[in-house]
């Protein structure tokens, strides 16, 4: 190659709070090509495209565009040379039409008015070049998704910019709208544009791209081209390979069922044409057992666990020690002896700037020992919490500070404790390790498996298929809001999961 | 928001065994600190309001030496003191009931209709039933609170069913009410007593449903209320299951509903008792002074107790002393006026004071949030090299 890469970042890092999101990042775009990042969720492959798009600043490493060493302080930085990103959820407004909306912010002027004349005629030149057939008098909120992530597009490109990212264009698209997106994106590298894209999907980041860069825990762990490798080759680069064999258990999995879960269908709550969030999900939780579920997140995983839990409107039975759950209020499931450990510790779990003592009663302020009469027993709850915090090494000074003054990886621990000294009988634990050290892991992971031994019924939903590995006595695999596989431990290997959990079929790679 | 929710506690931390002595009295002088950069804010905030005051007096060309002096010898007068507190009463109670809906984040401003509401049919029910003493005032308080919370409830109600913003709502409903008040007043409730009087009113109550007065006409034994209204406010929020779960509905309503807390219900009770409290934010003037209902009934009092309780941080403490000041420059405002300083000038003060306040707790919450991270962050260096 003798022009210089329209991308280089070199050596990239970003920490946050107690983690480190991206490290040691190293991609090189060529320019005119479209260039895929894969990486399973929480790999770090958006922090990495913020970083790029000048939202944050790395701690270390280098950006440069088109040959030039550049230094981003905000999204306009970055606009300003010629990138822009078109995220995952549109930042649309539904009473605008195409055209308004794709001048919003960036209005032409002639003199001190707005200059629709020439907005029109250069959108049009600009959609007319991508390829896209767009009404631009049309309202928003009369456009379907395909079309609407092409406003976005155009919103770019008006901008002016040269280099497009696009995070996961293709997960809220069917099958035909994600081909014409790649005709689209093939026509403006076609006319002097770079593409980089981010995607979890193997074989549509092989049939359309022209380099592929694999992120894994964070740092970018290979740089091929489709050509040179298999779709399993990729769906091992993208889980590693470096996997534990499943821990031998010394108890039996009990012969009764706890958590029930019989042909569950999560629709999407607004739109009724679009297709289900989870679908006809059914499986069965022992006490005494560990069900996995793999899958990349946003699969339907987090839809079935509302449902379980009573928060979202589903079809199907939810039944809890044999008890059929429908009609049941949230309150009521938990009182039965069902706890959660949430998806997303700070939206679900956690009042931050309340003392740890009130986050430890959040969830179990049914329990007698801290609620007499309608009072709360400081104390007792208190002291509650000082056990919690002792017996799983929360890292703090006590219990009355905020819980933002601690790091994320302690207050997981907090929410860890928390449910499993509720004493549940049945425990939805999603990534119950996110976002914590070894050490820290190996605590959670110790006490999950005291209290499966104990007779505890755990669904386990993660996307660390090492944890799944390490903990689960059954694994199912959901993808596209569907169970696609059941599997032991032992078949679990990384390209069967890998496939499994990115929508091909195991056939294709026998 | 307020940073620091409970004033420093003395019987609820136990004595902790031994070696911990020293860390149970650095807790204590934290949040005895806390409590102090609290009230200090607002303080600040306070004299911030008051030099932009002085100055503002100055490019008008009046003297703020003379507001000064006139506002000393008001706060140090005792018939202006009771009547300060005798101000400060309904603040104190329309603040409370703004409060504890803001507990969980929702935005009462329709306190004054539900006070203007509960005014006026306290006056009626209580002009026509006849009752003991202590038993006919329980009454009318009952009905103030009961109509209050009904008008309340309209708003929690549309918010809960139709997810009306109870903002909206209540704007409308305080208009609503000032006209249905008009209205039934006119039509139904006019009290005719055959003098031909121009001082058209309800019915008078009799005599069992007064509250003593206890100085001069200046200052009504129903201030008690008030206190027990803002104490009753503070157990409630503090030490009682609803309470928190009213305040983890405020501070993060995914987590409370998913931790089975229902929102909807949590809006519904909210709304209701903030406008049974409400209610009471009119008795005052009905069973002290006017003993009936008429068009010369007070009004503001609900948009007072909204400064009010901005200007306490909804912690009760804060509301009552808050509540003076405002009842403080009420008082102020007469006098003034004596003075040729007009009258307008209170209203600024108390304008720029709330303006301050918003603006210095805002600073100070994001330096002490900082602090306490890195405090909490040291002190387990400290356990780590021990």
């Amino acid at each position: 190659m003798d022009t210089a890469p329209a991308v280089e970042l070199i050596g990239i890092e970003k920490r946050f709070p107690g983690v480190i999101a991206n490290h040691d990042v190293n991609i090189t775009v060529r320019p005119k090509t479209i260039h895929a990042i894969i990486g399973e969720n929480g790999a770090g492959k958006s922090t990495l495209m913020k970083t790029l798009y000048g939202m944050h600043r790395p701690e270390k490493g280098r950006v440069i565009v088109d040959g030039v060493e550049r230094e981003f302080h905000s999204p306009s930085d970055a606009i300003d040379v010629g990138i822009g990103m078109v995220h995952q959820h549109f930042m649309l407004a539904e009473n605008f039409t195409v055209l308004e909306n794709v001048i919003l912010g960036a209005e032409p002027v002639s003199g001190r008015s707005l200059d629709l004349k020439k907005a029109r005629e250069d959108l049009t030149f600009l959609a007319e070049s991508a390829g896209f057939d767009l009404d631009l008098d049309a309202y928003v909120s009369d456009l379907g998704v395909g079309q609407r992530q092409r406003v976005e597009i155009l919103k770019v490109l008006y901008r002016g910019a040269k280099i497009l990212i696009l995070d996961e264009p293709t997960a809220v698209l069917v099958p035909q709208e994600v081909d014409e997106l790649f005709v689209n994106l093939r026509r403006l590298v076609d006319d002097g544009a770079t593409v980089i894209f981010i995607s979890h999907k193997l074989d549509e980041v092989l049939a359309v791209s022209d380099d592929i860069t694999v992120i894994r825990r964070g740092t970018t762990v290979a740089s091929v081209t489709p050509g040179e490798v298999t779709q399993t080759q990729l769906g091992e680069l993208m889980v590693g390979d470096a996997l534990p064999s499943a821990e031998p258990r010394h108890t039996e999995i009990g012969a009764e069922v706890r958590l029930e879960v019989d042909s569950v269908t999560v629709r999407h709550p607004t739109d009724e044409t679009a297709k289900p969030l989870a679908f006809d999900v059914s499986f069965a939780v022992h006490a005494g057992e560990i069900l996995g579920v793999a899958g990349v997140e946003g699969n339907g995983q987090f839809e079935v666990c509302q449902a379980i839990l009573g928060l979202v409107e589903s079809d199907g039975v939810v039944r809890l020690d044999g008890r059929d759950m429908v009609g049941q209020s949230t309150r009521e499931r938990l009182s039965t002896g069902l706890s959660y450990i949430p998806f997303d510790r700070h939206d679900e779990g956690m009042m931050l700037e309340a003392p740890l003592w009130e986050n430890l009663l959040l969830t179990r302020d049914d329990e007698e020992r801290f609620v007499k009469n309608g009072f709360v027993n400081q104390r007792a709850v208190r002291a509650a919490t000082r056990t919690t915090i002792d017996r799983f090494d929360v890292m703090t000074p006590d219990e009355t500070v905020p819980g933002y003054a601690l790091s994320g990886g302690n207050q997981q621990k907090l929410l860890v404790g928390r449910e499993l000294d509720s004493e549940p009988s049945v425990l939805i634990a999603a990534h119950p390790t996110r976002g914590v050290d070894v050490g820290a892991q190996a605590t959670i992971w110790g006490n999950l498996r005291d209290a499966r031994d104990a007779g505890l019924a755990v669904l386990l939903i993660t996307a660390d298929l090492e944890e799944l590995i390490a903990l689960s006595d059954r694994i199912i695999v959901m993808f596209d809001g569907y169970v696609t596989a059941e599997l032991s431990p032992s078949e679990a290997t990384p390209d069967v999961l890998g496939v499994h959990m990115t929508g091909g079929r195991v056939e294709s790679i026998a | 928001m307020s940073l620091v929710e409970d004033p420093p506690d003395a019987t609820s931390a136990p004595p902790p065994p031994s070696d911990d002595d020293a860390a149970a009295a650095m807790r204590r002088r934290e949040r005895l600190e806390g409590a102090v950069v609290t009230a200090g804010s607002s303080i600040a905030a306070v004299l911030i309001a008051l030099a932009l005051s002085a100055l503002l007096l100055v490019i008008t060309g009046k003297n703020p030496g003379d507001v000064v002096s006139t506002m000393a010898e008001v706060a140090t007068t005792s018939r202006f003191q009771f009547e300060t507190i005798q101000r400060a009463t309904p603040f104190i109670i329309a603040a409370v009931a703004f409060a504890i809906a803001s507990k969980m984040n929702l935005f009462n401003i329709g306190v004054e209709g539900q006070y203007l509401f509960g005014m006026f049919w306290a006056a009626v029910a209580g002009a026509y039933v006849n009752l003991p003493a202590v038993l006919h005032v329980g009454f009318i308080l009952v009905v103030g609170m009961a109509a209050g919370a009904f008008w309340a409830g309209i708003a929690g109600y549309l918010k809960v069913r139709l997810g009306v913003s109870e903002i909206i709502s209540t704007i409308m409903l305080n208009a609503i009410a000032l006209q249905i008040t008009d209205w039934l007043f006119n039509d139904y409730f006019r009290f005719d007593d055959g003098s031909g009087s121009l001082d058209v009113r309800t019915k008078p109550l009799p005599s069992t449903a007064w509250m003593p007065d206890w100085f001069d006409g200046r200052l009504n034994s129903f201030i008690v209320i008030a206190l027990i209204v803002a104490a009753g406010y503070w157990v409630l929020v503090n030490k009682t299951r609803f309470g928190f779960r009213l305040r983890a509905s405020g501070l993060n309503p995914i987590a409370a509903s998913t931790s089975g807390i229902s929102s909807n219900r949590m809006v519904l009770t909210a709304m209701l008792i903030s406008g049974a409290i409400a209610g009471l934010a009119g008795l005052q003037y009905l069973l002290g002074e006017a003993q009936s209902y008429g068009p010369a009934r007070p009004s503001g009092y609900g948009f007072n107790g909204l400064s009010v309780a901005l200007l306490g941080r909804n912690h009760p403490v804060g509301i009552v002393l808050a509540a003076l000041l405002w009842g403080f420059l009420e008082s102020a405002a007469g006098p003034l006026q004596l003075d040729d300083i007009p009258r307008s000038i209170v209203n600024v003060i108390q304008g720029i004071t709330l303006l301050s306040v918003v603006i210095v707790n805002e600073v100070v919450k994001r330096w002490y949030t900082r602090r306490t991270t890195e405090r909490a962050a040291a002190r387990l260096g400290e356990g780590g090299a021990a």
